[in-house]
């Protein structure tokens, strides 16, 4: 119900949503939660394994149990907690994980065989028979057990990702962050605040505390209007810090839009930071936890301290009666906040049987506690035991306090564990787990809120002197709560008959976690696997200490000696959508286009990838209707009048130098610096395990002046090898080299008529003469500076031409124009593979990292009059056994003509299994040339074995080939066509 | 994780490519024996401790760079050029 004249809600606002198709009223500034609370509505969820009727737990982030889904279609969002979930106009929110009806749910049978689905249950049951676990057991696993439910559809919500850097982040904006802003900030200090709120100020908001004679709101209000008006703070509120990691770098989830109605497109829900930091001040608060009784989770049942938020901060009494709880001073305060509002309060119940409340006007029970509640759908009382015995308390609401949890979760994040301290009963950060983050106020230990104003100067003022600023003077403000631990006496669980929850989101019971230590799980990493205890999306935030404590008593140890499991990031749940930001569809990867990539899309080529490019895959004309055609024609042009093909994403490398000879030869197994200026020649590239590396050919422009081609797949890779050699291994060589692949467009030129189409758009014609096989040299296209080579990789009479990328394109219009007039014309990615398929040139499918110069049939290559990166290792025996599998090709001839690649080799007459394996096939085409397949592969002996009939089997696509082994060069063997 | 490349300053670490142990500095003589090739190309230390890796800045200025740190920790501790350190042991 609502409160008046409490909270910090805009009652001029009112807000209308929706839970459950019920509509709903509430205000600007209200959560889910609240708003509902409000409304009277305790009821929120279901629980994941027992479905059991659910409310709110807190009032934050640590929200075990109100689990809601928010959104329609492939905006629906599954698992957002109500606590969390600021309400708008129109906003649309669906309780999950019951059926068919929040309030009626069948599967909430699983309560009443609760005997039977404690820990282990599944371990033990779903054993046998194995077949059955897939099939059976785990869908109906799944279906009964479970939080909210995906959209079944891609998701459409924008994310984004962003990056920041500061001298100080300071995380958690209550009464120590906002002091340690303000030191910093007012010091010049380049500051990021964030906060997971959207209103910064802490538990300063959420209680009654007096700061310096003003409400504890006003005062945070008036601390942020200053930082505000700092240019040198930034603040980052709806802003979770979700992890620690190196060097001061930290991941923060920022919610940017899921608290308005949709803005329209573009505007991101979240975004995912990394804040980089020279210096971090953790002022990150503490988690109340709950205290472990008989059904201690009905709906109505909270922390005292979100009893406390919801009241002061939001107006709201969750309950008509209001019985307290607890084993500590704090939780009185929640009684006395309660009757200053007017909120009936039932009783307060200690467990502390010297507890007293001065001028308290409603029931005190010290020494006693609660051991059981009433009410089904909602809390309608609790049983007390008291020193006198036991009692009944009608009330609809209980806040529990079991004592406060510092959030020492970020400082664990790199390995640290946190520290115990008895008087406090709860663990705190071990001082510089994490390089440059100091832990300060509650989340360290410190409570009160002068202590923390007190805590928050000081770390900004240790962070101002390793930054050398000047600490400005402050006077810290006074707070009217006081420190010293309020008395807490530890009271873990009740004792009794009857389920009493730790783990609220998993459903995880006290007995459960005495059961594990019964069965040997006594290691708390253990019993977490074991009972699933603080497993769930919430981590077990609220429960983890007081069930490390029961395991701890229930193996005769102390928590110290028990330990902590270990904290990971991130501290609150992230969406991969988030993490992955602009990761999905085109952003998944860069993709580079060639200068003719738009005219060849024009054209009606399918574009495949090749690394990051995109290369045409064929140039389909009307009338084919298979690529197959398509290539066959590209085929004809090349074998018969002239072909064009883009080639410009082959790796390009400009070589310079006195010493680029020599470095050349270091880096190819043959030799480049006897080669003639105007020549071209092929190379062999190997990495210094004697596997090859690469191939190419190397043009010598001038003197001190080279070219260098690589493979499309290599191009990187060669550039930093040729780095590393370069600076690491030999920089006495006068050498200098850049890649130079997207400044020059280059085409290929390729058939019979090649020269003739040429001719027609040089500026000075060439002939056999001047322009040989293997030349190369600079020619004028229309009077632009390009370069020519006389390479071949069909086989064919060709050229590659090159000229500035910003000719690229026109370039490669007119030779296709020209081409299809001289009968030819444009061919792709298809047809190259066939042409070199059939003069047995090798691609990556060959030089796959396992293969070496012997094997390719290369091996004289490998000059034996220098040294070259890979030499010494290639000649080990092992990589020039003739035994190995080397080059071969294949031709059917048999009743199947088809040929696969992957497919692998066997004797004729052996069985095709793994042992009698002789190799496998890597690239096949059908030869529209010769009329039949033709296949490269490797084959153990194999020149050996030229005209040996052999089995080729394709065990994935269940084809069986019998072929013959050949020489590789299917096409033209004494290469005469290529001198044309 | 960053690096500080010598000729860029600190640089997050995608721009870096990790290559290995900074043994590969130095590279044995042609005829140096097969022991010495195979630790040289094969055979690593992998210590809980201070390594010496090479990196490449590629999405930098294409410096090969010595980085000393921490595995453990994950401090880094100097990040050199391999260049400089190639020169002087030449």
């Amino acid at each position: 119900m609502r409160v008046d004249g409490k909270g910090l809600i805009d009652r001029l606002k009112p807000v209308r949503f929706e839970f459950d198709t019920i509509g709903y009223g509430g205000y600007s500034g209200d959560t889910v939660a609240s708003a509902l609370l409000a409304n009277g509505q305790r009821l929120m969820g279901r629980s994941f394994k027992y479905h059991r009727p659910r409310g709110v737990l807190t009032a934050g982030s640590e929200e075990p149990s109100a689990l809601v889904t928010i959104g329609r279609g492939s905006a629906q969002e599954p698992n957002v907690r109500a606590t969390m979930q600021e309400i708008f106009d129109g906003l649309e929110v669906r309780s999950q994980n019951a059926w068919p009806s929040l309030h009626w749910d069948v599967m909430a049978i699983n309560d009443l065989a609760w005997p039977f689905l404690g820990a282990g249950f599944y371990y033990k049951t779903f054993m046998w028979p194995p077949a059955f676990w897939e099939k059976l057991y785990e869908p109906i696993i799944r279906r009964a057990a479970g939080l909210g439910g995906l959209s079944g559809r891609s998701n459409e919500d924008t994310y984004e990702k962003a990056y920041a850097f500061c001298d100080l982040l300071i995380i958690g904006g209550g009464p120590t962050g906002l002091m340690a802003a303000l030191v910093a900030g007012r010091a010049g200090a380049d500051v990021i605040l964030a906060d997971e709120d959207a209103l910064l100020g802490g538990r300063l908001n959420a209680e009654t505390y007096v700061i310096d004679g003003e409400n504890g709101s006003d005062w945070a209000a008036a601390a942020v209007a200053e930082l505000r008006g700092l240019e040198n703070v930034r603040l980052m509120t709806r802003t979770t810090v979700t992890g620690a990691y190196d060097q001061g770098t930290y991941a923060a989830l920022e919610r940017v839009t899921g608290h308005r109605a949709p803005p329209g497109r573009g505007a991101p829900l979240e975004t995912f930071w990394r804040i980089v930091a020279k210096h971090a001040i953790l002022a990150a608060g503490a988690l109340e936890r709950p205290v472990a009784f008989a059904n201690n989770d009905r709906p109505g049942i909270m922390t005292a301290g979100a009893v406390r938020t919801y009241l002061n901060r939001y107006g709201v009494s969750p309950g008509q009666s209001v019985a307290v709880f607890g084993n500590n001073d704090d939780a009185h305060r929640t009684a006395l906040d309660l009757v200053e509002a007017g909120v009936e309060v039932a009783g307060l119940i200690d467990s502390r049987p010297d507890a007293q409340i001065p001028g308290a006007d409603f029931p005190v029970y010290a020494g006693a506690v609660v051991t059981g509640s009433a009410g089904r759908r909602g809390l309608q009382g609790v049983t007390v035991q008291g020193p006198r015995g036991a009692f009944r308390i009608d009330a609809d609401c209980l806040a529990m306090s079991g004592g406060w949890n510092p959030t020492v979760h970020l400082t664990c994040h790199m390995n640290g564990r946190p520290t115990w301290r008895e008087d406090i009963a709860s663990f705190v950060p071990t001082p510089d787990s994490i390089p440059g983050l100091k832990a300060a106020g509650a989340c360290n230990g410190t409570f009160g809120t002068s202590e923390c104003f007190a805590a928050g100067y000081d770390a900004a003022r240790t962070v101002l002197k390793e930054l050398k600023r000047k600490a400005p003077r402050v006077d810290l403000p006074v707070g009217s709560d006081t420190d010293g631990g309020f008395g807490i006496t530890p009271l873990w669980a009740v004792p009794g008959k009857g389920r009493a929850w730790l783990d609220f989101q998993n459903d995880v019971t006290v007995k459960d976690i005495k059961q594990a230590a019964t069965e040997n799980f006594r290691s708390v990493e253990h019993m977490k696997r074991y009972t699933t205890q603080g497993m769930a999306t919430d981590q077990g935030k609220n429960s983890n200490v007081a069930a490390l404590a029961v395991l701890a008593d229930a193996t005769g140890r102390g928590i110290p000696e028990t330990g902590t499991t270990t904290f990971r990031p991130p501290y609150a749940p992230v969406a991969i959508a988030a993490m992955g930001a602009g990761g999905q569809g085109d952003g998944f990867a860069p993709q580079r286009f060639t200068t003719s990539h738009q005219v060849s899309v024009a054209m009606g080529a399918p574009m495949i990838e090749a690394g990051l490019w995109y290369r045409p895959s064929y140039f389909p004309k009307a009338g084919e209707t298979t690529w197959r055609q398509s290539c066959d024609r590209e085929v004809a042009y090349v074998r018969e009048t002239v072909g064009v093909c883009d080639v410009s994403t082959l790796g390009k490398i400009d070589i310079q130098g006195p010493d680029a000879g020599a470095f050349l030869d270091f880096v190819y197994t043959n030799t480049f610096s006897t080669l003639k200026t105007g020549r071209v020649r092929y190379g062999l590239m190997l990495r210094e395990d004697g596997h090859v590396m690469d191939d190419g050919t190397t043009a010598r422009l001038a003197d001190q002046h080279f070219v260098m081609t690589t493979t499309t797949a290599a191009a990187g890779n060669v550039m930093r090898h040729l780095e590393f050699v370069h600076q690491v291994l030999r920089p006495d060589l006068d050498v200098r080299f850049m890649s130079v692949t997207e400044q020059w467009a280059q085409f290929a030129v390729a058939g019979p008529r090649s020269r003739e189409l040429l001719n027609e758009i040089l500026d000075t014609p060439i002939d056999n003469d001047t322009w040989p096989f293997m030349a190369c040299g600079d020619v004028t296209v229309a009077g632009v500076a390009g370069r020519l080579f006389r390479i071949s990789f069909s086989g064919e009479h060709a050229y590659e031409i090159a000229v500035p990328a910003r000719y690229g394109e026109s370039l490669f219009e007119l030779l296709v124009k020209r081409a299809e007039s001289l009968s030819g014309g444009a061919y792709g990615m298809e047809a190259l593979n066939v042409l070199r398929i059939e003069k047995g040139h090798i691609t990556h499918a060959e030089i796959h990292g396992r293969t070496t110069a012997f094997d390719i049939g290369f091996a004289r290559m490998i000059s034996t009059k220098k040294d070259c990166i890979g030499q010494t290792m290639a000649a080990r025996d092992g990589l020039v056994n003739p035994g190995r599998e080397r080059l071969v090709g294949m031709k059917p001839v048999g009743a199947v003509k088809e040929l696969t690649a992957g497919a692998h080799v066997f004797e004729k007459d052996a069985s095709a299994i793994r042992v009698n394996d002789q190799g496998y096939v890597t690239s096949v085409a059908f030869s529209p040339t010769l009329g039949h397949f033709v296949g490269l592969g490797f084959v153990k002996r194999g020149p050996e074995r030229f005209g040996e009939v052999m089995r080729v089997v394709d065990h994935l696509r269940d084809l069986e080939t019998e072929v013959e082994i050949c020489d590789p060069v299917f096409f033209d063997p004494e290469g005469g066509r290529t001198r044309g | 994780m960053r690096l500080t490349c010598p000729l860029c300053g600190a640089r997050d670490r995608r721009e870096f490519y990790y290559q290995g142990d900074a043994v590969a500095m130095t590279r044995p003589a042609p005829d140096a024996g097969a022991d010495a090739w195979d630790d040289y190309v094969h055979l690593r230390d992998n210590p809980a401790g201070q390594t010496r890796d090479l990196w490449h800045h590629e999405g930098g200025c294409g410096a090969w760079v010595v980085v000393t740190r921490n595995t453990v920790t994950h401090e880094v501790l100097s990040v050199t050029l391999a260049e400089t350190e190639a020169r002087a042991a030449r």
